[in-house]
């Protein structure tokens, strides 16, 4: 004689220690099976899409950085290029290569917090988290000498970037150039081959290369899932084409392969910020525009390959200071479409971590 | 290079299977008529040689007389892309075709043009708003919002 | 050797206090209670401050230090702090359940010490029964966790609450079948006897009882890596979601005092309780206590968490059949007279046999793994 028994919705609030921000799931479980979710988003809603509309091109730079404020320099490169390409606007040799090192710094510092919250959700109680933390520090350190800043950096603008690097960026980059592989390789060694971290996080959360497409994932969680695209080689943006990287790619789709893409994707980025830096010529860091910049009629669209996925900017303009109509393209809440498929049928635990592996920022998904 | 595909030769494609649902084609633009967009999307998708099998983004932009809906599809296959719009003249009542069949990723970004513009999208599973409370008065992002 | 003198009168009379002990029964036993209650208390804030700072360093990070000394009055504070604060009780909660559970989990974590010896002969109740009484008492905490999940009329607590019940079940098995092991071997279950038998300490004669148990213990006590009963990022606190206050603090107070009696026991069982040159017996327990504890707090700052089914096989596919082969190897052992005779050989051949169970069944046997349900 079976047991009668009935689903019941657990609602995983905003308020949360661990959904990375405050973004609602409302699960529908039968006893620790997940049957459906049904995500709940508008918690951080601040209309950056309509306050764009009353602020002038370079003003709206400080509101992108509160997009994904993990990777703040990302979005200001990303509208930064979109309105280049919608105006014209040419950039400077100098500042095109201080934008590919900042671009992959952030992208390492964002990966790295991507990781450490992914490992936390797992169980491992802060201490990944902690480590990956400390390189995190120097990185922000980093940006700190660039632009006075520690999380909202608001260091691009149309036509370049708003200063020089000053003089002790240099050395403390090399420093840290030459400190990060050997630490990348002390957390290969802790977690890597960790038979509990296996357990959890190998063949969970399946994510198909045509499901990833046809959900249009993108990012990390595409790559992971057997797709090779990348927007630095599919579509070159910036001076990327002069650079030699791979694209690294994985199997299955599942939260271990996800892991392991962030970390390959590091070690990518520390690869491109030694080629800048010896290429890094000498020059004007921005080029000659006016502070008011007022396009002509049209629209462009950019896209960038940010830590999370692509994140573009399409811009309609009137030909005023301000845009028509500006619309951002969330990495984080297209990524999420997928998870509801491949949540079905796992457990409780495995929810967390299948959502921790899709890595979001809720400051993105809900603009 | 991600080559952006001209929307004449697209359009003269599309006239052949399906007759008088472009509006207007040019070298950058391709506008469908809001009825036939389903039917179009499928076709992009599945014809060899377009093969537009990703969608990079739905979104909508209020031109005070109407609204224009604009689709950014890729493919990842032969790294081209094509952007095509809907116009949609109804303000009291407008609504579109749903994509959702096609490509699921327009999911939450038709919701979203729902919320923020109010374009009901037929045939999406879950037409409700996203970032906005359910007895949210309005549409923020339409041009007479203040 | 193997001779069990179990007999009801013998219960009470004969062992209850020791032969030079001053005063009668009840002041024996006024002593011990306060000295046990002050130990407990006392151990157990030096025990959540070492877990603090141990967890801070190993995670490259000071831990606390501002307040006292070198953040000695940290948990001093955490009481203070935790006594202040109101006491919040969920008005569709059960309120009688509610308010007895912290209560019903908390008395026998103090039960336990009643029988574990600080010296020889030095204990509240030397019961020839010993181990069996820990391991009877220890399992009266779980009705008191489960009233916690479910009096608190919240989804979290109840799923909390149905998972710990679920794993202390589990864990109960190879946690007994260890400690039979050492029983064999010291041929009493009263604690005191099994300390003064060893002259070796048992460790080294049952490696692989110790590792089930420290195991088996660790999952009992909900400590990482068995610690989803409280997992902090999935179901915000477990069972104890929708407590506050000196209840809260009472919870707290027993998932340490709990760590403390499982560290203290494994002590007793296996390290030789207060034996040692030099520092006085029970310098040398405290000791003891805390080398078992920082090993418990260097697996919880390593590694990650496993999942309840997993945790389920881990007990029921992994640590069972160790322990019943272990059971085996170390009866056939005491069967030849090895424990007295041959010890030394009996260490080196039971290593060998740890390493080789341990090696074997984790490569061809079972490896931690889960599945998908199709819904």
């Amino acid at each position: 004689m079976a047991v009668r028994t009935e689903p019941f919705v657990l609602n995983m609030g905003p308020v949360h220690p661990s959904t990375h921000g405050v973004f609602r799931m409302r699960a529908t479980l039968d006893g620790e099976v997940v049957v459906d979710i049904e995500p709940v988003f508008g918690y951080l809603h601040r209309g950056i899409e309509k306050l764009t509309e009353q602020r002038t091109y370079n003003g709206i730079v400080p509101l992108t950085d509160r997009l994904d404020y993990i990777s703040s320099m990302s979005n200001n490169l990303a509208y930064c290029l979109a309105v280049e390409k919608l105006a014209g606007i040419k950039v400077p040799e100098r500042a095109e290569y201080i934008r590919v090192i900042i671009a992959e710094l952030q992208r390492i510092a964002a990966l790295l917090i991507a990781v450490g919250a992914f490992l936390n959700d797992c169980g491992a109680y802060f201490t990944p988290f902690l480590y990956m933390f400390r390189e995190r520090e120097k990185i922000v350190d980093l940006f700190e000498m660039v632009s006075g800043q520690r999380l909202t950096y608001n260091y691009m603008r149309v036509g370049g970037v708003s200063q020089d690097l000053p003089e002790e960026f240099m050395p403390a980059l090399r420093k840290f150039m030459d400190k990060m592989p050997h630490y990348m390789d002390e957390y290969d060694q802790l977690l890597m081959q960790n038979e509990i971290l296996i357990a959890r996080a190998k063949g969970v959360g399946i994510l198909s290369g045509e499901q990833a497409i046809n959900c249009s994932a993108s990012g990390p969680v595409l790559r992971a899932s057997g797709v090779n695209w990348d927007i630095r080689k599919a579509d070159p943006y910036s001076i990327y084409d002069r650079f030699d990287f791979d694209i690294p790619t994985q199997t299955t789709g599942d939260c271990y392969d996800r892991y392991r893409q962030r970390v390959d994707e590091m070690r990518q980025s520390l690869r491109i910020i030694q080629q800048a830096i010896e290429q890094l010529p000498s020059g004007p860091v921005r080029a000659e525009v006016p502070h008011l910049v007022r396009p002509l009629v049209g629209e462009a669209y950019a896209r960038l390959e940010a830590p999370k996925g692509e994140l573009g900017f399409y811009l309609v303009s009137d030909n005023s200071i301000a845009p028509y109509r500006c619309h951002i393209r969330p990495p984080s809440l297209i990524n999420l479409t997928a998870l509801r498929d491949m949540v079905r049928g796992w457990k409780v635990a495995d929810l967390i971590i299948i959502f921790g592996s899709i890595d979001i920022t809720v400051g993105e998904i809900d603009r | 290079m991600t080559v952006s595909l001209s929307g004449k030769e697209v359009a003269s494609k599309i006239e052949e299977k399906f007759s008088g649902s472009v509006v207007e084609s040019s070298a950058e633009n391709l506008v469908i008529k809001s009825d036939r967009v389903l039917d179009v999307a499928r076709f992009l998708k599945e014809t060899d040689g377009l093969d537009f099998d990703y969608l990079n983004f739905v979104t909508a932009v209020d031109r005070y007389d109407h609204f224009e809906v604009v689709y950014l599809l890729s493919s990842l296959e032969h790294n081209h892309s094509l952007m095509i719009k809907a116009r949609c003249y109804d303000r009291e009542n407008p609504a579109l075709p749903s994509v959702v069949d096609v490509w699921q990723g327009a999911d939450f970004q038709e919701r979203e043009i729902y919320d923020l513009f109010g374009i009901k999208f037929e045939g999406h599973p879950n037409m409700k708003r996203i970032f906005l409370w359910d007895g949210f008065d309005g549409h923020p992002l339409r041009k007479d919002y203040i | 050797m193997a001779t069990f003198d179990f007999n009801i009168y013998n219960l009470v009379n004969s062992q209850a206090v020791p032969p030079d002990w001053p005063g009668g029964f009840w002041w024996h036993w006024l002593f011990f209670t306060v000295v046990i209650i002050g130990f407990v208390l006392t151990l157990v804030m030096g025990v959540i401050y070492i877990e603090r700072r141990g967890m801070g360093r190993m995670q490259s990070r000071l831990g606390p230090n501002r307040t006292g000394p070198f953040g000695l009055l940290q948990p001093v504070a955490d009481a203070v702090k935790v006594l202040l604060k109101e006491n919040i009780v969920p008005t569709a909660a059960d309120k009688l359940v509610h308010w007895l559970a912290p209560v019903i989990a908390f008395a026998p974590a103090l039960m336990l010490f009643a029988v574990i010896p600080f010296e020889n002969g030095a204990l509240l109740a030397d019961l020839n029964i010993g181990i069996l009484y820990v391991v009877a008492i220890s399992s009266v905490s779980t009705v008191g966790i489960f009233m916690a999940g479910w009096g608190s009329s919240n989804k979290y607590s109840l799923l909390g609450a149905m998972r710990n019940v679920a794993a202390i079940v589990s864990y109960e098995i190879p946690m007994v079948l260890a400690i039979v092991g050492v029983v064999l071997i010291a041929g009493s279950l009263s604690l005191n006897q099994i300390v003064m038998a060893q002259n070796v300490p048992f460790v080294l004669l049952q490696p692989l009882g110790f590792l089930l148990f420290f195991a088996a213990g660790c999952a009992e006590i909900n400590r990482s890596p068995f610690d989803l009963m409280e997992a902090d990022s999935e179901i915000v606190a477990g069972f104890h979601t929708e407590y506050s206050g000196m209840k809260f603090a009472m919870f707290y107070l027993v998932e340490y005092a709990e760590a403390v009696a499982i560290s203290a026991i494994i002590a007793t069982l296996f390290l030789g309780g207060w034996k040692g040159p030099i520092l006085p017996p029970w310098l040398w327990f405290i000791i003891k206590i805390i080398l078992v504890f920082f090993a418990m707090v260097w697996t919880r700052t390593t590694l990650p968490r496993i999942r309840i089914d997993q945790l389920m096989a881990f007990a029921w596919k992994f640590l069972f059949p160790m322990s019943l082969l272990n059971l085996f190897i170390t009866a056939l052992q005491v069967l030849a007279g090895w424990p007295t005779e041959l010890a030394w050989v009996m260490v080196i051949v039971n290593i060998a046999v740890m390493v080789v169970m341990v090696f074997i069944w984790s490569k061809f046997f079972f490896r931690l793994g889960g599945g998908r349900l199709e819904a």
